[in-house]
């Protein structure tokens, strides 16, 4: 699958643009705040129907204009060519067409043009609480089981019910206990499907990502992505009756895959502490490039991918073997934002890869 | 938003917009409508509605909305009083009415058991529902509940409250997608939902 051909109007800084691109590598060049972020993200809304950046739709419809439109052409197969829309009249709900037909849950969408963004802020992966791994691994794992994305949002309205049931306990002082099962089953049922998913995924994961950390950093580190959970030789069911009342003194529950985390490793030490900057950079584009080769396996055809600026603080070296691993046939449509100039033309120059590049100024691009 | 040129409209779009789903702007443009209509029509209105809030009566074999102490399904002879089917409201009851293919009464909740919104299995109509079975009339409880994490636990809350009762427990099909509400089911799939229901135990997961 790759995207042929991007209009866009009024988004972001860009006032209009008309861009066909190569099957291959694209690359945007041009200085901080000229936007040639802005173009990925339109092509990321058409796969997510929303921004990487800001949630605020209406934020993303260029100043004193009243509305953003960006079409995108995709071609699938030789046969096949889809036409998907997003338009924005500010303050209005937006309208996301696949050709030209309206989606009424965009949820619907999600998963049918997969995408990968590699973007500097995948360094919050690594430094921000456990949160943000979960959710990392959720949106993987939800893009191709909307069963498991059922299950986790019924799990969090149970956990949310639960909570607000202790909390009453603890206010009015009283307790039920056939009140408090009823939920502590629907965790167990739905946490134990969970855990195993997120298991398995994990499982099938690493090998993957252990691969491209060893081509990108010619495999003189040893990492490891361990999966952190409570309900590992635990049955949910005995944690949360022990749990019980640590769980009424909190007045929220203690136990459960809400707490599950990912460990990051480096020669057997944790990441965060002991990796380099530039050993911290490699092992997050790996995970997102081992997410793209995951994501290809059980689609079957390859997402794009996006990198947006990541290779300031990389060393040429690493640079290039990205690049080099990107173009081949195993990957397959490819965007590059970078400021300089120089660095990408000095990469092409020993690569004889088909490519596009295109330079950004001002909202404007050539 | 104080520039009504009268008070008496003020307080008629304030009125209206406490009604779910109605914004301000929406309550003027209905307010600015009655005024438009005949005045006879607009008493007919409100005469309607003030009727309806006083003599209103909930059924109180079944708790359903009706004109008598008893309504019509439960006051029909040719229901079968020994099947019981739970419905969240009144709207779930109309659904599978309107199917055709279910002969037996209900037994409306008012609602299903939600901590976050404050209610809890007291908070709705269960005790009425374990009266009855304890009182050795009913022979089948047919759960129809919105398939919601809410509905669902309700479900087996339920479930656990009458399991030890010699009765059958069964659950409609959940052929609908997940989070669809009873209302929104069409009637033909619902019929056969009446129709194939399954006993409670096998919906369970293992
Ligand atoms: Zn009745």
């Amino acid at each position: 699958m790759y995207l042929k051909r991007l209009t866009l109007n009024n988004f972001k800084n860009c006032t209009e643009a008309d861009l066909s691109f190569s099957e291959k590598i694209n690359c945007f060049i041009g200085n901080n705040g000229t936007g040639k972020t802005n173009i990925l993200d339109a092509i990321y809304y058409l796969s997510f129907c929303k921004s990487y950046f800001n949630q605020i739709d209406n934020q993303n419809i260029k100043h004193e204009t009243s509305f953003f439109a960006i079409h995108g052409y995709y071609v699938k197969n030789s046969k096949q060519q889809d036409t998907i829309s997003c338009t924005l009249q500010r303050n209005q709900k937006k309208q996301f067409r696949l050709h030209k037909k309206l989606y009424h849950r965009l949820a619907d969408h999600i998963g049918l043009f997969p995408l990968v963004m590699v973007s500097p802020y995948d360094r919050d992966l690594i430094n921000e609480g456990s949160e943000l791994r979960r959710k990392y691994i959720d949106s993987v794992i939800s893009q191709f089981d909307k069963v498991y994305l059922d299950d986790l949002i019924n799990y969090n309205k149970a956990l949310s019910h639960r909570n607000a049931l202790l909390k009453y306990f603890a206010v009015n002082r009283t307790f039920d206990k056939a009140s408090l099962e009823i939920w502590d089953e629907q965790l167990v049922n739905l946490g134990q499907g969970i855990f195993e998913k997120r298991h398995k995924f994990i499982k099938s994961f690493t090998p993957i990502f252990q691969e491209y950390f060893n081509f990108i950093s010619d495999g003189k580190e040893q990492v490891a992505i361990k999966y952190e959970s409570q309900l590992k030789g635990n049955d949910l069911k005995s944690l949360l009756a022990q749990a019980i009342g640590k769980d009424r003194m909190f007045g929220h529950t203690t136990v459960g895959i809400h707490k599950d985390d990912l460990l990051f490793s480096i020669g057997g030490y944790p990441l965060k502490k002991f990796g380099s900057q530039g050993q911290q950079k490699s092992f997050v584009i790996s995970v997102k490039l081992a997410q793209f080769e995951y994501t290809k396996n059980i689609k079957g055809f390859k997402p794009v991918l996006l990198f947006d600026d990541i290779f300031d603080k990389l060393d040429e070296i690493r640079v290039k073997q990205i690049v080099k691993l990107v173009s081949e046939n195993s990957f397959g449509q490819v965007f590059i934002t970078d400021t300089q100039k120089e660095r990408i033309d000095k990469i092409f120059l020993s690569l004889n890869i088909d490519h596009k590049i295109f330079s950004v100024d001002d909202g404007e691009v050539k | 938003m104080n520039s009504y040129s009268s008070k008496l409209l003020e307080n008629a779009v304030n009125e209206l917009a406490k009604l779910p789903g109605i914004g301000r702007k929406t309550a003027l443009r209905l307010a600015l409508h009655l005024l438009k209509e005949d005045i006879e029509q607009v008493e007919a209105f409100s005469r309607a509605i003030t009727k309806m809030r006083n003599e209103v009566r909930f059924c109180q074999e079944c708790h359903n909305i009706s004109d008598l102490d008893i309504c019509e399904i439960c006051s029909n002879l040719k229901r079968k009083k020994s099947i019981i089917c739970v419905v969240e409201d009144i709207r779930d009851v109309m659904a599978i009415e309107n199917t055709g293919q279910y002969h037996g009464v209900y037994h409306i909740l008012g609602g299903v058991i939600s901590p976050m919104d404050g209610i809890g299995p007291a908070d709705i109509n269960i005790i009425t529902l374990e009266n009855k079975v304890a009182k050795q009339e009913v022979e089948e409880i047919i759960l129809a509940l919105p398939t919601t994490i809410e509905g669902d636990t309700t479900n087996f809350y339920l479930f656990k409250k009458l399991k030890n009762y010699n009765i059958n427990i069964s659950i409609i099909a959940r052929g609908v997608a997940i989070g669809d509400e009873l209302e929104y089911t069409d009637e033909i799939t619902l019929g056969r939902s009446i129709l194939n229901r399954m006993p409670y135990e096998h919906s369970l997961k293992k």
